[in-house]
């Protein structure tokens, strides 16, 4: 099939490799393939917030049936790590053990058992006594800078480079940058708006709870198949952790049953590798939900104090953000969500003649920060885009105007893309794809903004109104993010795509094999992926920072052009003409005087001519990180006498560059709204006074389910980022970012009821309701 | 305790704990599309059918199968095959987690609802979450299998 612009396999909304092998229900994820005979792992969690431990006893435990060993934290290599799953060194601090002689959180391992069975060791672990010096928790993260309380004090805990580590302070990170002098723009501008903006935790909720499991092999290597977004950081960071050589392990994932940035961090991996090294067997542990809520991450909470500075014909001057962020126990990706609550929401607004950016994050005795999808984005985009409204309205001029008058366009750049990385550093870059006033024109016609006016009274007491956002979000690391991909050719004319990209249940392994497929001019049906296995793959960072398809797409591209170039020299030889005479079109090499096919030639090249076997390599450092853009528009029914907010409405419309498959593209898109929807109306990870949780199962946490999301309507526009492979850039997270300020923008359209504080719910809008 | 049951149309003879969940029961003997996805018969991963009515495995305990039909999606190859098509055609299958169970739960409805609109469809799979997809290609790939169904 030849398409107008000359693509054939990328572009078309391919079905997943994998659909209907999940759909069956085939065994494919790590608690379905892990060893029949594996012990069970469980974890004595900390019943508070905050505790040294006196001492553990584990006799009555030991002496159970079926239990087979049990660990302390006086049995496990003391060597600082952070489980943050980045790459190396991290910009986390070190500043954790596989066990601690502290307990940071409720829910913070105390100890660890293996057992025959899972009741087995569910009973030892109730059987442990632990005994606790119970100390003062830091719940609150606004009293948390220089509380008395230190949440940090062991002596080996260190960051890697310098991210502001300041644990006597409890303070995990800090940073600040400007450009321009903000205060004396600020102090010149006509309209000068202050606002104070608060972001919740959220909890990932990935329909697969987190599970490993590790065994020893013939070679006496320590194999682990992880739910893991990050198989290579795992083997590093397993490395170090258990006082091996990163050589000694292989991590695989399998696959995965969502992530969100919820498993890139590493969780059970640690514990079975003890059990397994100790006994010799086999050894998983398949986290409850429970657990999920208690003993993984959140995303960050943060209290964002936002300046803005304008002239009344909505000219935006100068811009300050002020972060305080709540990492919880460890400061898992507190540097770098924090930077991105500025790295990637200031560069939208990038005419302004000042901007800072700046602030710390802080230790709490809570479920420990992490990565999850928007990564800081969202909570700065809560913020800004919650801002600029407001000024809107102080101006008295439309939210769409204002952004339209102030918002970064094709051709330009912004200071903060050199100046602000993730951790470290960025890099330069102009935008040479920008849609934005595309997907704002698509998308106030989508949602009538023209035709319903901000406000309308649909029925006594009862408004609807609307609301819009801006967002922007980024395509991998710069200079860091790295992946490579590895093509064979196979006898009879199929390839195996070896990559290290770690599909997480978005379909990157089908669009990956389709980007193949382009290059190489095959059918995509011809393309076999096998991924992210540390021993038989090559590299990947992971899937994280919206990288896959820009990152692992480039390197399978390059691996393609490789192969091409080869299949040409070994078809030329067979056909005995120069390399220059002939030609591959994909089903075969023609030269002057006749013709193979790929089929033959696969198969001559493996048994009867020139023997050898074509292999290739792509190999692809992101130098840049082009952002994708989106406009939101949401509209709302507001009940002002109950406050509740019913909605009605989300349109969104996105410039992610070339679609590789439009179809995914669009749930990408689709399933990142109703997570942020979730952030903006319901979801919230609750603690009581002492620090235990409130929500920590599915009917205390409340995720949308399918009578909750209404019309979403998802909308790709056309584009090309010429520094993307086939023109793509990436969709994995902006899709969440808009629902918050979206939403709460419309709530206070509809009513004038201005939320500052997420999630937006009834009794909020009450309270905000104007006299 | 011994129970005997009719598992995807052939006869089990299991030893299960009282206190076992058939959730756990199937798992332990092989069963693996019915999936974990909380403990508090929230989230539908480990819906079942029972007699013909879906149920959420983790919620039955597995004595209360003795005597009777349990389907899992093993035991609807065809409608997997087919709602798998459309989901995949609409790009509806994500990390696919949640899928055994919703096809399990869409086969219940199809033969409990004649011709269902989307409110009725949302309304019966309500205790079917997905975090992946936010619904809407699900719905629009449910509405193409239930049209080809009929």
């Amino acid at each position: 099939m030849k398409r107008d612009d000359g693509l054939r396999e990328v572009g078309r909304s391919l079905p997943k490799i994998d659909a209907l092998g999940l759909v069956r229900g085939t065994p494919a994820y790590t608690d379905d393939l892990a060893p029949r005979e594996s012990l069970c792992v469980v974890a004595v969690r900390s019943p508070h917030a905050h505790a040294r431990i006196l001492s553990v006893d584990t006799a009555a435990a030991l002496a159970m049936p079926g239990v087979l060993a049990a660990f302390t934290w006086r049995d496990v290599p003391r060597v600082a790590v952070t489980r943050a799953g980045q790459g190396h060194p991290e910009p986390s601090p070190r500043d954790r053990f596989i066990l601690d002689e502290y307990v940071r959180h409720v829910g913070d391992e105390a100890a660890i058992v293996a057992a025959e069975t899972e009741e087995q060791a569910r009973e030892a672990a109730r059987a442990v006594r632990v005994e606790y010096e119970v100390l003062p928790a830091v719940l609150d993260f606004e009293a948390a800078l220089d509380n008395p309380v230190v949440l940090h004090p062991e002596p080996e805990i260190h960051e890697n480079f310098p991210i502001g580590f300041e644990p006597r302070r409890n303070v995990a990170s800090a940073y600040s940058m400007h450009v321009g002098d903000v205060d004396a723009v600020v102090a010149g501008s006509e309209v000068v708006l202050r606002r104070r903006y608060y972001t919740q935790a959220q909890q990932h909720v990935a329909l697969e709870p987190h599970c490993a499991c590790t065994w020893l092999d013939v070679h006496g290597r320590l194999n682990v198949m992880s739910s893991t977004q990050t198989p290579w950081h795992v083997r590093r960071i397993m490395a170090r952790a258990l006082e091996r050589e990163v050589k000694e392990i292989r991590v695989v994932k399998p696959r995965i049953g969502g992530g969100f940035g919820g498993k890139q961090m590493l969780h059970g991996e640690l514990y079975c590798a003890l059990a397994t090294l100790r006994t010799g067997r086999p050894a998983k542990m398949v986290y409850t939900r429970r657990e999920v809520f208690e003993a993984t991450n959140t995303r960050h909470p943060m209290r964002l104090d936002v300046t803005l500075g304008a002239d009344r014909d909505g000219t935006l001057r100068a811009i300050d953000l002020e972060v305080l962020s709540d990492t919880g126990a460890y400061g898992e990706h507190a540097l770098t969500v924090f930077m991105v609550a500025g790295a990637k929401t200031l560069p939208l607004y990038n005419k302004v003649e000042a901007v800072r950016f700046g602030g710390r994050t802080v230790y709490t005795n809570r479920v420990p920060g992490g990565a999850y999808r928007g990564y800081g984005a969202i909570q700065g985009n809560f913020a800004l885009e919650s801002a600029l409204d407001e000024l809107a309205g102080e101006l008295g001029l439309d939210p769409i105007v204002l952004r339209e008058k102030n918002m970064i366009a094709e051709g330009e750049t912004s200071p903060i893309f050199a100046i602000m990385g993730e951790g470290t550093e960025g890099v330069e870059m102009i935008v040479e794809s920008c849609k934005l006033p595309e997907c704002i024109r698509r998308g106030r016609e989508l949602i009538g903004w023209d035709a319903k006016g901000p406000r309308r009274e649909v029925a006594p007491g009862v408004f609807r109104g609307l609301g819009m956002a801006l967002a922007m979000q980024g395509s991998g690391i710069p200079t860091i993010d790295m992946a490579a991909a590895t093509l064979k050719l196979n006898d009879f004319g199929s390839f195996n795509l070896l990559i290290g990209a770690t599909d997480l249940g978005t379909g990157s392994d089908t669009i990956l094999a389709q980007i193949a497929a382009e290059t190489l001019g095959v059918p995509t049906g011809d393309i076999i992926v096998y991924a992210s296995d540390t021993d038989r793959t090559p590299f990947d960072t992971g899937a994280y920072a919206s990288s896959t398809t820009y990152v692992s797409g480039h390197a399978v591209r390059e691996a393609a052009l490789k192969m091409r170039a080869e299949i040409l020299v070994e078809g030329a030889r067979s056909l005995g003409c120069e390399p220059a005479r002939a030609a591959f079109d994909g089903s075969e090499v023609r030269g002057p005087d006749g013709a193979i096919t790929l089929r033959d030639l696969s198969a001559k090249l493996l048994y009867n001519e020139h023997q050898k076997q074509l292999m290739t390599t792509g190999s692809h450092l992101c130098e840049k990180s082009p952002p994708p853009y989106m406009a939101a528009f949401a509209e709302v029914e507001v009940d002002a006498a109950t406050g509740e907010v019913t909605l009605v409405d989300y349109v969104a419309v996105v410039d992610c560059g070339q679609a590789i498959n439009p179809n995914l593209a669009l749930v990408q898109v689709e399933g990142g709204l109703a997570q942020g929807i979730g952030m903006a109306l319901w979801e919230e990870v609750v603690y009581g006074p002492q620090g235990h949780l409130r929500t920590r199962d599915l009917m205390s946490y409340k995720i949308p389910g399918r009578e909750d999301i209404p019309s979403i309507r998802a909308e790709l526009v056309a584009s090309h980022e010429p520094s993307g492979p086939y023109g793509a850039k990436s969709v994995g997270e902006i899709g969440i970012d808009t629902p918050p300020a979206a939403i709460a923008n419309a709530v206070a359209a509809a009513v004038g009821a201005r939320v500052r504080e997420l999630p937006v719910t009834p009794e909020k809008v009450l309270g905000a309701l104007p006299g | 305790m011994n129970i005997s049951l009719v598992l995807n149309g052939r006869r089990a003879d299991w030893d299960v704990e009282p206190g076992e969940a058939l959730l756990d029961a199937l798992r332990r003997h092989g069963v693996l599309s019915v999936k974990r996805g909380c403990d508090t018969a929230s989230c539908g991963t480990c819906t079942v059918l029972l007699d013909g009515a879906p149920v959420p495995s983790c919620a039955v305990p597995a004595p209360r199968a003795d005597g009777r039909e349990v389907t899992t999606v093993e035991g609807l190859p065809e409608a997997a095959a087919h709602l798998g098509a459309c989901l995949a055609a609409e790009g509806a299958d994500q990390c696919g987690f949640c899928a055994p169970g919703l096809v399990v739960a869409v086969v219940a409805m199809s033969r409990e609802l004649d011709d269902p609109d989307d409110e009725a469809i949302n309304h019966y799979l309500a205790g079917n979450l997905c975090r992946c997809g936010g619904y809407v290609s699900q719905t629009r790939a449910i509405r193409r299998y239930l049209q080809e169904a009929r």
